[in-house]
């Protein structure tokens, strides 16, 4: 039987300080352009934590709204406010940035995370009240630190400082005093991934109702990697946070793959549950520091606040067939191979038109299409255009190509078939994936059959390839009733035997009689 | 008089739009040599 | 434009001459298409990159300029790029490389 999605986690952590400090666009612009009018500009368009949280994509990616409602929101949507907003969503949470940094220091395996004293005491309590955060995870935040020690450490360059209102509050120290795969920097952004990850993990949990001792299996497909000089990528991200979100019984490991990682890990994580290797098995995705006010320059020239100044998370829990959970259909597979080219319409045809042509559908046949949805917001103002709405245009296309559809159904096929962009720029989060929460659930009301969830990669960032990947699969109506009513394979097999053998018989009778 | 035939050729193309391998073939169809292929990803 | 890319322009400028070398954008909207083309021809917009302050002047097109598209095999242009015209504002993204071409190139064959 086929494996069901049980559950989903969607966090965002609001992390101002981390993207001024640590984002990749923003350190690069230190080295470049350290005078530059954007350096000197940037503070002013830090958004408070009151306006991240009433942002509408931020409200619909931890599930307070759906994607349709955000359609008829007028773009752009960084000067409207959501009515009502709240910290706290169906899905997840987004979590205010101090609460945030200690939520990351409970993750510190290595005495590499320092926090002031004062700044631990002020912010505790508020990490207390998250429903979610458990008391193993409080009473891994130490006490805290001497605001002078931790000076120290970052004026030595021993440690890379952390921002809270722009005050120094705490910093992350090198775990090696040579060793450039676990400097402060690498060590900032493993953790921060990390912490996000548990987070994601623990609304997961509470979201399908499992307990974290249920879990055998954690696959994280983010885009860090961990390790030191002799195993850069060695990994594991995936066991690592297990330990800290408290699930005692599983074992894991990281899959990657760039933006592609979660739609891969999905299949995988199916796949193990189908063959039975492991009952119930969790794809994590954690926030990416340095992709953190990764357009900024665009959005600080033409007036924006900064929009991306969250890390964003997820956690899928898949597990056997409950025979009602939307299910993962693996029969139905897109997949990018390394003969399929750079063409767009050879990449979309590969991962759309292909598998559900192998299937005898056409893309009528499925309600939602989830490819990359980044938020047009983030993205149009810096030059890349409405990535969801060029998949959907894509996709149509290729479906008129093929016959499936009238040219003059173009324009309403996207409206139809497609959603809008919600999810932060953060690289492999966008990929897909948001919307499997939603699709659990609009499957299970009935509301729809079929949803593709589409994961695209950039492997050629790695200099390894000039590759472009890319694989998709379906989300269903639980079909277990249907299994259990109809015949099954193995009774088809037997009774395909038996009928071979009465035929087989019937010659031999014949011969005897001849 | 051509624009790509007997030149080099630069091509920065877009994960989003056309990916550099996708614009190599298209110059070389042109006779124009492609020096350097790289694509852009803004995401 | 990509750091690395803006040198390997800067480069390739200085080994061929800047007179030989054409560069062919695949950008997924007019703006970007422009502050690509800009950046070969004028320089780095963003101040970022090795080509700030450098006026290559450099024959720049995009792949979906009709200029280009006389040049390609038809069927190679059909099967690797002709389904993004019906994504691409492909008109936005003429208009743009028009202006920045007739301003900035050096090179243009009359």
């Amino acid at each position: 039987m086929n494996s069901v999605i049980k559950g989903s986690g969607y966090c965002l952590s609001y992390t101002p300080g981390l993207m001024l400090h640590n984002g990749s666009t923003i350190t690069t612009e230190r080295v470049v352009n350290p005078d530059g009018e954007f350096l000197k500009e940037m503070g002013k368009h830090v958004r408070s934590y009151e306006d991240c949280v009433a942002y509408w994509p931020n409200q619909v990616y931890i599930g307070n709204a759906d994607p349709e409602e955000l359609r008829k929101v007028e773009f752009p949507y960084y000067d409207k406010k959501f009515e009502n907003a709240s910290r706290y969503g169906k899905f997840g949470e987004i979590m205010p940035e101090a609460e945030f940094l200690l939520l990351a220091q409970s993750c510190d395996c290595f005495e590499v995370f320092y926090l002031e004293k004062g700044f631990v005491e002020a912010h505790k309590k508020e990490l207390a009240a998250d429903p979610v955060i458990t008391e193993a995870i409080l009473n891994r935040v130490t006490a805290g630190s001497e605001l002078s020690e931790i000076e120290t450490l970052v004026s030595n360059g021993e440690a890379e400082g952390l921002y809270y209102e722009n005050k120094l509050v705490g910093c992350v120290k090198r775990a090696h005093d040579i060793d450039v795969n676990l400097s402060a920097e690498v060590m900032l952004e493993n953790l921060m991934n990390k912490a996000s990850s548990v987070l994601a993990i623990l609304h997961s949990l509470k979201n399908a109702g499992i307990s974290p001792d249920d879990v055998e299996y954690v696959i994280d497909c983010s885009e860090e990697a961990c390790g030191d000089v002799n195993q850069r990528g060695g990994g594991n991200f995936a066991k690592a946070a297990a330990e800290i979100a408290g699930l005692n019984n599983a074992t894991g490991s990281d899959s990657r793959g760039f933006c592609a990682g979660p739609s891969h890990a999905m299949i995988e994580a199916a796949a193990l549950v189908k063959a039975g290797a492991f009952r119930t098995v969790v794809v994590i995705g954690g926030g990416c520091v340095p992709k953190l006010g990764m357009n900024g320059k665009d959005h600080v020239k033409k007036g924006l606040p900064m929009l991306e100044d969250c890390l964003g998370a997820f956690a899928v829990i898949v597990s056997e067939n409950d025979g009602k959970s939307a299910e993962i259909n693996l029969d139905i597979l897109g997949r990018h191979t390394v003969g399929t080219g750079a063409a767009p319409q050879n990449v979309i045809g590969s991962l759309v038109a292909d598998p559900l042509e192998r299937a005898g559908l056409t893309v009528n046949d499925v309600d939602k299409f989830s490819p990359e949805m980044q938020n047009a917001d983030i993205t149009k103002p810096a030059g890349a255009g409405d990535v969801p709405m060029a998949n959907y245009k894509m996709i149509a296309a290729l479906a008129v190509k093929k016959g499936w559809l009238q040219k003059s159904e173009l324009a309403s096929f996207s409206e139809e078939h497609g959603l809008v962009g919600y999810a932060p720029t953060q690289g492999h989060i966008p990929s897909g994936v948001p919307y499997v929460g939603f699709a659990k659930e609009n499957i299970e009301a009935g509301k729809m059959n079929r949803v593709m969830i589409i994961g695209k990669g950039s492997l050629f960032l790695g200099r390894m390839t000039n590759l472009f990947d890319g694989v998709s699969f379906i989300i269903q109506k639980n079909t277990a009733e249907n299994e259990q009513g109809a015949v099954s394979e193995d009774e088809v097999r037997k009774l395909i035997a038996k009928a071979m053998k009465d035929f087989a018989a019937s010659i031999l009778d014949k011969e005897a009689e001849a | 008089m051509s624009i790509l035939k007997g030149k080099k050729v630069v091509i920065i193309g877009d994960r989003d739009g056309i990916p550099g391998p996708a614009i190599q073939a298209c110059v070389e169809s042109a006779g124009g040599e492609v020096v350097f292929a790289s694509t852009e990803c803004f995401v | 434009m990509d750091l690395e890319n803006q040198k390997r322009v800067k480069d390739f400028a200085e080994k061929y001459g800047p007179e030989n070398l054409v560069v062919v954008l695949g950008a997924a909207e007019g703006e970007a298409a422009g502050l690509a083309a800009e950046t070969v021809t004028a320089g780095d917009p963003t101040f970022a990159g090795p080509l700030t302050g450098v006026q290559l002047g450099l024959t720049v097109y995009h792949v979906c300029e009709p200029e280009l598209k006389e040049e390609f095999d038809p069927a190679v242009y059909e099967d690797q790029v002709s389904m993004m015209e019906m994504v691409l504002d492909v008109d936005d993204i003429v208009n743009e490389m028009n202006e920045i071409r007739k301003e900035y190139c050096k090179y243009l064959s009359a």
